[in-house]
């Protein structure tokens, strides 16, 4: 019955499938930078290479669909070539999602570290902060800010990279709790070097591995996240297009055009998909542990 | 010392991990109530030889034959192979710690063998588990029953799992590696455990083990392996005494003696172990002091007088 | 066990505190200060709002504040909300009952499918429903939840017709089918992005418990495949599972909130999104505080149950 299903159990990993899945996972995340630097060039060069302006109204052709009267993806309520926007908006979103993941990053490290490193009442005093805003849903806690705060783009990125920092700084607590014991650590200590520059010149360089997964993982987030408070109208602000403020109007736009709903929403599951691949990839390139999954 | 006839008989047994062969067509036999010392370095195969006995291996490719009770245990159905696994042959681990199951009381651990195979009712189950904790050693065995593996030292932990392997009386234990995780003084107390319960079951063992010290006085033969294949193979008393293979001597010669003097080297076996890859003639020559140009060819295994076989050309 | 309990209790009670105080600074912290309704707002005059401030005792020291505010919470009285004077605790605890059904039936749902999803990815491993799996649970957490939900809508509710578009009943009442047919969408929408997450990490669980010796024992004892997979794996599985469980509340109370908004669910999240709109403070706050509460109860409940399973887990809290 269930044991025809279960068949044999695996044990010792089978060199073939191993490889298999290695590969295949490998081709994602390659694919997934091949879209992203797709989606950066887009961005980046939108003025150069977008057909259109992102203001240019076309009012005779308001709501077009995709491949149809010289709109690629479409057009807007307003005549507005769908593919420029998103081209433009990528630019905002894009960098939020990597500004963000900065903040992330460099917070969530620094309280991670110090605390680990320097242990006593500021690991605890730390350590305690961490956990306490790890209680708060962090959809509330963006909500909650970005309401009150004029937003704009170092604004949105400055809010998301604070309440996104914890888990990694949970991580880097743990991996620098382990090396703080090192060898190399002690000769540095020995020879007197501060520890902020410890932590920078010996510490850094030993935990680049989660660093880098939590950094396009933490991007990945971090566009969700800008998403979901533009839509809101929390976020970016019209004019300016985000892939989240183009769906403002989703819920009525899809009853109208759905294609226009549709087209930003491809575009953030497209750029937040890739970063999921890479992250993947990456934490299974420099997992020491790589007999397993 | 052999009981009524054979129980085990492995002819030219492979087990290939893709290109690579860990064991390379190794045949050996045993006869009921004997025990077999499998000896060599890590690495030579002989963990892989015992997982492949009972089909514990994946990814491997299994070929030759294990005759077993009448069974082929390489080609057996794997519904037939379960049965024979806990039932007919029982294995123990090298770490005693991490084989048993952290959330599981150890009394429950063992009657499960109980019950999956002998079909034991509960309170049959926990009787005869009583019984066989009192025969392994296990103090104030009613007590133990609701004890976590955490609870107990490594010595009470490899007795337990002696107690689960031979709880339906196997005519076969396959003891691998059963007292390197343990401290010195208990390595004795469980290789004499072992001994007195082939002993007095008439259980045959194959006890797989790299230390030469530990095979002495607990078993009948002593098969040594090298690289995938069996080198030599002998009666204990024989082996020790008169060892044919370079590779037998240089282990001999490597075990410390009290009696050498201070300043002499420690004798050594030079080089590494190569990959278990196919390599042309005798797997040892590269680190053999007797290497010479028919070893370019693989020496089969010959006779060197009663029940004693080497696979060197350049024996004597 | 006993101490453990009281231990675990205190904690969460600091955690609590903690939670209180980052709450309560962040509201005075914001642009406006918790009148940002009124400072803010050109013709309210300043007479007005200081006699605002009196009646809310805005104007006493910010500690002395704190301690009334908390003391309140503790005892019930959470205040009177901005936007229509009514109890907060009345206003929020309407909404609760909404929120924890869809909470509740997306926890259970994702639990089953993706602890099944999980399972059969790690037994058949290399496969191609490992493989397809894989790349669906990562499309699946890539997807905006807002998005998909609309999506959602649009196809199942407006094109289709099968299911209703929003809210938890129909205009006239309803009975229990009714609101089930209510509850499908967001119920499928929040667990989604949990079922992916359940899937891969039950998966990764699962391999890594598999290579273990004990499971190696456990198959040499001549153990059925199902039993070693269910009683040895899965029950040592079960720890990490828990934890992941715990792990996943704020995901699924933020998830709640994205949901409610989205399909006019009448929770707690869809009240917060409203008050934030009126900058209606004692809601916002007792909202954030039930979200975090949820939390550290969560969490307290996932830790006691470890406790309870794993026979080693106690000497690590004690």
């Amino acid at each position: 019955m269930f044991d025809s299903v279960v068949g044999t159990l695996p044990a010792v990993t089978p060199p073939r499938r191993h490889a298999s899945r290695l590969f295949f996972r490998h081709r994602l995340a390659a694919l997934g930078l091949v879209v992203i630097v797709a989606l950066v060039l887009s961005a980046a060069f939108a003025p150069w290479l977008s057909p259109y302006n992102p203001d240019d109204l076309d009012m005779a052709n308001r709501y077009a669909p995709p491949l149809s009267a010289g709109h690629l993806l479409g057009s807007d309520d307003l005549g507005r070539d769908v593919l420029t926007r998103l081209m433009y908006a990528g630019q905002v979103s894009l960098s939020v999602g990597v500004a963000a993941m900065a903040v992330t990053v460099i917070v969530g490290f620094a309280i991670g570290a110090f605390a680990a490193y320097l242990g006593g009442w500021i690991d605890v005093a730390l350590m305690r902060v961490t956990d306490t805003m790890l209680c708060f849903p962090s959809v509330f806690l963006l909500l909650f800010v970005a309401a009150f705060v004029t937003p704009s783009l170092a604004s949105i990125s400055l809010m998301i990279g604070l309440t996104c920092w914890m888990e990694l700084a949970r991580v880097i607590y743990g991996q620098i709790r382990v090396l703080r014991s090192a060898d190399f650590v002690a000769a540095a200590r020995m020879v007197g070097a501060p520890a902020w520059r410890i932590i920078l010149r010996q510490i850094l360089p030993n935990v680049m591995a989660p660093i880098l997964v939590a950094a396009t993982l933490n991007t990945a987030n971090a566009i969700l996240l800008e998403s979901y408070i533009s839509f809101l109208g929390y976020g970016i602000q019209p004019p300016q297009a985000s892939w989240g403020n183009m769906l403002t109007n989703a819920q009525s736009d899809f009853l109208v055009d759905p294609w226009l709903a549709l087209m930003p929403g491809l575009a953030i599951t497209l750029a937040v998909t890739s970063f999921n691949f890479i992250g993947d990839g990456l934490r299974d390139a420099l997992d020491p542990k790589m007999s397993r999954r | 010392m052999s009981g009524s006839g054979r129980l085990l008989a492995v002819e030219d047994l492979t087990v290939a991990f893709g290109p690579t062969k860990a064991v390379d067509r190794i045949s050996f036999t045993l006869d009921a109530g004997e025990t077999l010392g499998l000896v060599g370095e890590s690495g030579c195969g002989k963990s892989t030889t015992a997982m492949a006995l009972i089909r514990l291996l994946q990814g491997a490719e299994t070929g030759g034959h294990a005759w077993f009770e009448g069974v082929d245990l390489v080609a057996v159905a794997e519904e037939r192979m379960r049965e024979i696994r806990g039932g007919a042959i029982g294995m123990i681990f090298q770490d005693p710690a991490t084989a048993l199951h952290p959330m599981i009381r150890v009394g429950d651990q063992v009657a499960e063998t109980l019950r999956t195979h002998r079909r034991l009712g509960a309170k049959a189950a926990r009787a005869r588990t009583i019984e066989l904790f009192r025969q392994v050693g296990v103090a104030a065995p009613e007590e133990r029953l609701s004890v976590y593996p955490h609870e107990m030292s490594g010595g009470m932990c490899q007795r337990v799992i002696i107690a689960m392997a031979i709880a339906c009386s196997p005519r076969l234990l396959l003891a691998d590696e059963p007292t390197t995780a343990l401290d010195v003084t208990v390595q004795a107390q469980i290789l004499e455990l072992l001994h007195s319960i082939a002993r007095d079951g008439a259980m045959s063992m194959i006890l797989i083990t790299h230390d030469l010290g530990v095979v002495a006085g607990v078993t009948n033969r002593v098969a040594v392996m090298y690289a995938g294949v069996i080198v030599e193979t002998a009666p204990t008393d024989r082996l020790f005494a008169d060892p044919k293979h370079p590779y037998t001597q240089g282990l001999l010669r490597s075990i410390p003696r009290l009696d050498s003097g201070w300043d002499e080297d420690m004798p050594t076996i030079a080089g590494a172990v190569h990959d278990a890859h196919a390599l042309p003639g005798c797997r040892f020559a590269p680190r053999c002091p007797l290497a010479a140009e028919v070893c370019r060819e693989a020496p089969p295994l010959r006779s060197f007088g009663a029940d004693h076989q080497a696979a060197c050309w350049r024996a004597s | 066990m006993g101490r453990f309990l009281v231990n675990r209790v205190a904690q969460s009670a600091v955690l609590l505190v903690g939670v209180s105080v980052i709450g309560f600074a962040l509201m005075h912290l914001a642009p406006g200060g918790p009148l940002a309704m009124y400072t803010l707002n050109p013709t309210v005059t300043a007479q007005d709002i200081q006699r605002v401030k009196v009646q809310f005792g805005l104007d006493q020291p910010v500690w002395v504040q704190y301690f009334k505010w908390a003391a309140g919470i503790f005892t019930g009285n959470w205040g009177y909300s901005f936007f229509g004077g009514q109890p907060v605790r009345e206003v929020v605890f309407d909404r609760l009952p909404a929120t924890f059904e869809l909470m509740g039936s997306a926890l259970c749902l994702s639990l089953l499918i993706g602890v099944a999803i999980g399972v059969l990815s790690a037994v058949k491993r290399g496969s191609l429903l490992d493989h397809a799996t894989a790349v669906a649970a990562m499309v699946a957490l890539s997807l905006p939840t807002f998005w998909f939900g609309l999506l959602a809508i649009f196809i199942f509710a407006q094109t289709l017709g099968w299911l209703p578009a929003g809210g938890n009943h129909s205009t006239d009442g309803g009975g229990f089918l009714d609101g089930l047919r209510h509850l499908i969408l967001p119920v499928a929408v929040l667990a989604l992005v949990l079922v992916a997450q359940w899937s891969r990490y039950t998966r990764s669980y699962l391999l890594e418990i598999l290579n273990q010796d004990f499971i190696r024992t456990a198959r040499a004892k001549g153990l059925r495949p199902s039993r070693v997979l269910v009683n040895h794996a899965l029950r040592a599985a079960l720890v990490p599972l828990i934890t992941l469980g715990g792990l996943q509340l704020p995901l699924l109370v933020g998830g709640a909130l994205v949901t409610e908004t989205v399909f006019s669910w009448p929770g707690m999240g869809l009240l917060f999104v409203n008050a934030l709109g009126s900058r209606d403070y004692p809601v916002l706050m007792a909202i954030l505080m039930v979200g975090a509460f949820v939390v550290v109860l969560g969490n307290l409940i996932a830790d006691i149950l470890i406790a309870l399973v794993d026979p080693r887990a106690k000497i690590a809290h004690v």
